[in-house]
């Protein structure tokens, strides 16, 4: 079996699975049960300055697909909503109950040196192996100048990051929030202020769905609805391609990163892994299933690690990310072709219409006469777009074909149809 | 989810007779309605394929993926009106189409996995929510009044639906019915548990809510109405009579009390408001190979009978009642004998017993092989075949004992349109009767609006 051990902003790991902060570690009774579980790690649900935040009744509301499959959810729950030295009393029993694991201290004050300074070396004490900085809460946190509120702002990131490595000496994480133009303004901006690690992403902000009795949007509380932090399936692409960002921009490469966002399979967890994260925190997923879907992440992980001859996650950290390139730089001689398997179509012909509808008119359906039906690609028509790939109920029964030589490389500088290219030219 | 299991029969588990309880419970739904959990998970099966198969396959041509995925969207009202828009009886088809042989057996996941997609459970679970809500408008606006009067004959699936589909478009409709009852052999012959809760008459009154529809009861076409007087009072008729007689084995004796046509058994058991008290008999015979034996059979048994048997002269193969209805028979209990045909009815003022001999096919003749077995039997039920009664139909082109019809239904004497088992239009469905029914309607209402200007 592969080893799924790590190291994460120089913490050693049982495994890269970690549980982000919200509330599935939000007391000492999940932590425990998470540990037993199989998780590596916790973030403990993120602690402010007392007196403790108030939460409203109804919190969470959900991107449901037809199936009622849950896509993503959202919430609007604040931080822990428990008094500070009661939630450091447990940590420091978990600590001592599970010497192996990891405790993150996950903590937010107001922008003002000394509340982050004397919270940080409070929850410091308490024997946590570093600390997260929730910069990045969406709702309720923000309109008190707190979270998102100061991760939109490159320099309070930069500048709270400084305050908490001045104030303590264990690994510091800043969570970034997703709720920004440029993650890497934000990325640098910690690096700058010394984070030994960044953690992204926090939620999205959201509106996920609209009560159309109530007329306002869910969760709907008393009549009324705010906007809320949307996580889950749905917001894994965002993360990753933003772990990507950080880990292909040179001033940051070297950052190490915990990868939070839709982490539900081992599949995701090997993704953001490859992409430059050094272990992944799942919060969503273990809320929708319980504590015990770490075990089919781990067994999946490790399995498809000795099928690739896989043997350490440091080895399969960062392996996809010089396969990342801006669009300029992608082969515009690459040529593939759709084909069709007449043997595992079913001939529902959802690719025809998508393609006959939306793209290039590139499948022909030919009725056959005994109620069968054939589905072919004309090359000259296929642009090879995946569409067809991606509408078809039947894995693996569409695929490409690569056409061209495979011999010739351009790029879009210096493509003949590039007007820049030819003016370059003259 | 797993492909939908007719509910068994209650067996009794003490050697004595089912209790009227036990009876009652075997003639509930043979396949309930779908709960709404059951119809998400169902709906989310359906590909959504373009130009489907399913749709080909049923003789209506209903949007089966359109109205699936408006289940699935959350709007099962809008299903029901999709679906009644091609098939104005598709809470009937849903309960009684051979889906195995129709919308579901060209399903394309079929091909992927064996189970194809529940269509007739959805489409009765569509069909059923928009009856049951009061708050839904009618889905069909009648058009301004035409003034013109077309007589149907028959208040059977074709009748009405030819009715309902003229009325929609302004018509006025007189229904000229035989019975004291509408719904035809939806009332009077489909299975007791697949047509439970008085479905047939909630969905007359349903199709008759469009206006423009009058129904005269014990009005048969004969000589006190003739179709030379309907087409002089009418601008058009439609004869949806089916099939009124039965066919007789041809043996003496079959006047013996207890030798009795499964057709008129069934239609009195249908009709029967005491099910547990219909039925009496111990050992029943089956005559047939088709639906209607299958059905008298199974329902015999679940009326109580310790043996049922039915008898075909030829093999499962060439057996009229589908793979289906032949598996369900056998769950049921039913012993299916291959290969013999009656030859005496024994018996003295009633029944009591069936000689057989046994046959087999010779260079494909079906022959006598001279070897016989018995069967006792207390009630032997006929189910050869029904056929047209031609007395009224003077005047009319028939052909293999049915009315010959072009491809507007009309039939040779011109403004005379015909529709469901009376004419040849391949299988005797209740669904094929819709569409008949439709499809004379549509040549009827084009005929008039031309005649018009
Ligand atoms: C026992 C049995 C079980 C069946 N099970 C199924 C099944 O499970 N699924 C399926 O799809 N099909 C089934 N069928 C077939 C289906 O019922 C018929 O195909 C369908 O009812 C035909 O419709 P119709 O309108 O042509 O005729 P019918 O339903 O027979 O209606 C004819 C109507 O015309 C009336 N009528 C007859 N003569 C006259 C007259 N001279 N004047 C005025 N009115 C007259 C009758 O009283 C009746 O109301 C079954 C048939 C039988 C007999
Ligand atoms: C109910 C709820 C409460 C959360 N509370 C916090 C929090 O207190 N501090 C924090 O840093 N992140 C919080 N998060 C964000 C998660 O830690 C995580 O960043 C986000 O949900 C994305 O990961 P996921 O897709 O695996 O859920 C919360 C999320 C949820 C669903
Ligand atoms: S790849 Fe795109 S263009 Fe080509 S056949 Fe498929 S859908 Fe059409």
């Amino acid at each position: 079996m592969a080893d799924l051990s790590c190291t994460i902003a120089g913490i050693p790991s049982l495994n890269p699975f970690w549980l982000a902060s919200a509330p599935p570690t939000d007391k000492k009774v999940n932590v425990t049960r998470a540990f037993r579980a199989g998780w590596g790690g916790v973030v403990w649900k993120t602690l402010g300055i007392d007196p403790p935040v108030v939460n409203v009744s109804s919190r969470y509301g959900v991107h449901h697909d037809t199936n009622r499959h849950a896509l993503g959810i959202n919430n609007i729950e604040l931080i822990s909503d428990r008094p500070l030295a009661v939630n450091l009393q447990e940590i420091r029993e978990c600590r001592e109950e599970f010497p192996d694991h990891v405790i993150i201290g996950s903590m937010m004050a107001p922008i003002e040196e000394r509340a982050w300074k004397d919270l940080a070396v409070r929850i410091a004490e308490a024997g946590v192996h570093g600390l997260e900085l929730n910069l990045g809460c969406p709702h309720g946190m923000c309109e008190r100048g707190m979270g998102s509120a100061i991760g939109q702002v490159p320099e309070m990131v930069e500048q709270v990051t400084r305050w908490v490595k001045q104030a303590v000496d264990i690994p510091v994480f800043t969570k970034l929030t997703p709720n920004i133009t440029n993650i890497l303004w934000s990325a640098e901006a910690a690096k700058r202020g010394g984070a030994d690690a960044v953690s992204l992403i926090n939620t999205v902000n959201s509106i996920v769905s609209v009560d159309l009795d109530a007329m306002a949007p869910t969760p709907v509380v008393d009549g009324k609805g705010t906007h809320g932090g949307y996580c889950g399936s749905a917001v894994k692409p965002i993360a990753l391609n933003m772990v990507a960002e950080i880990a292909r921009n040179p001033f940051t490469a070297d950052l190490e990163i915990s990868g939070i966002g839709g982490i539900t399979t081992w599949r995701d967890a090997a993704e953001f892994i490859a992409l430059g994260a050094n272990g992944v925190q799942v919060c969503t997923a273990a809320m929708l299933y319980g504590f015990r879907v770490v075990e089919e992440m781990a067994d999946g992980l490790s399995q498809w690690m000795d099928e690739k001859g896989v043997t350490s996650l440091s080895q399969l950290h960062r392996m996809a990310v010089p396969n990342v390139v801006n669009w300029n730089d992608l082969n515009m001689a690459y040529d593939v072709k759709a084909r069709i398997d007449p043997d595992m179509c079913i001939e529902c012909g959802r690719c025809y219409i998508a393609c006959e509808d939306t793209s290039h008119q590139a499948i022909t359906m030919t009725d056959l006469g005994n109620g069968r039906k054939r589905l072919e690609v004309i090359d000259a028509e296929c642009v090879g777009c995946n569409l067809c790939s991606i509408t078809c109920p039947v894995p693996d029964c569409i695929t490409f074909e690569r056409v061209d030589a495979g011999t010739q490389s351009v790029t879009w500088p210096d493509h003949p149809l590039n007007p820049q290219r030819l003016v370059a030219a003259e | 989810m797993t492909h939908s299991v007719p509910s068994l029969p209650v067996i009794s588990a003490d050697g004595h007779p089912l209790t009227a309880a036990q009876i009652e419970q075997n003639f509930s739904d043979l396949h309930p309605c779908l709960t709404d959990l059951q119809a998400m998970a169902e709906s989310n099966r359906c590909l959504y394929c373009y130009d489907a198969p399913c749709v080909t396959a049923c003789p209506t041509s209903i949007d089966i993926p359109g109205f699936i995925r408006r289940i699935s969207t959350g709007n099962p009202d809008g299903a029901a009106r999709t679906i009644l828009s091609s098939n104005i009886l598709g809470g009937t088809c849903a309960r009684v189409c051979p889906t195995e042989v129709l919308c579901q057996q060209a399903c394309v996941r079929n091909r992927a996995e064996d189970t194809p997609v529940e269509i007739g459970r959805l489409q009765r679970y569509a069909v059923d929510h928009l009856l049951e809500n009061r708050a839904a408008p009618y889905p069909f606006v009648r058009a301004a009044e035409t003034g013109r009067r077309i007589a149907v004959v028959g208040a059977g699936p074709a009748g009405l639906a030819c009715a309902h589909a003229l009325a929609v478009n302004g018509h006025s409709v007189t229904l000229f019915e035989a019975k004291p009852k509408p719904g035809g052999l939806n009332e009077y012959g489909l299975a007791a548990y697949k047509m439970t809760g008085g479905f047939a008459q909630q969905e007359v009154d349903f199709v008759l809510a469009i206006g423009g529809i009058t129904i005269e009861y014990g009005r048969p076409l004969g000589p006190d109405l003739t179709l030379e007087a309907l087409r002089q009072d009418f601008d058009a008729v439609f004869l949806g009579v089916g099939l009124g007689e039965t066919n007789d084995l041809g043996l003496s004796g079959e006047d013996k009390a207890g030798v009795v046509d499964a057709i008129d058994f069934i239609a009195g058991l249908r009709q029967s408001d005491d099910l547990p008290s219909y039925c009496s008999a111990a050992s029943v015979v089956v005559i047939g190979g088709g639906n209607t034996a299958i059905d008298a059979a199974v329902q015999a048994k679940r009326l109580g009978a310790e043996e049922v048997t039915l008898v075909y002269r030829r093999g499962p193969q060439q057996m009229g009642a589908t793979a289906y209805e032949q598996d369900l028979a056998a769950t049921n209990g039913v012993v299916i004998r291959h290969w013999a045909k009656p030859v005496e009815i024994k018996g003295n003022g009633h029944v009591e017993g069936l000689v057989f001999e046994r046959t087999r096919l010779d260079a494909g003749r079906l022959t006598d092989t001279g070897r016989r077995f018995e069967i006792a039997a207390d009630l032997v039920l006929k189910a050869i075949g029904q056929s047209l009664a031609p007395a009224a139909l003077s005047g009319l082109t028939l052909h293999g004992g049915k009315i010959v019809v072009d491809a507007d239904g009309q039939t040779s004497l011109l403004g005379v349109y015909a529709g469901g088992d009376c004419i040849a239009s391949g299988q005797d469905l209740t669904v094929q009767a819709v569409e008949d029914g439709k499809r004379a309607a549509k040549a009827i209402h084009a005929a008039l609006s031309a005649s018009q200007c």
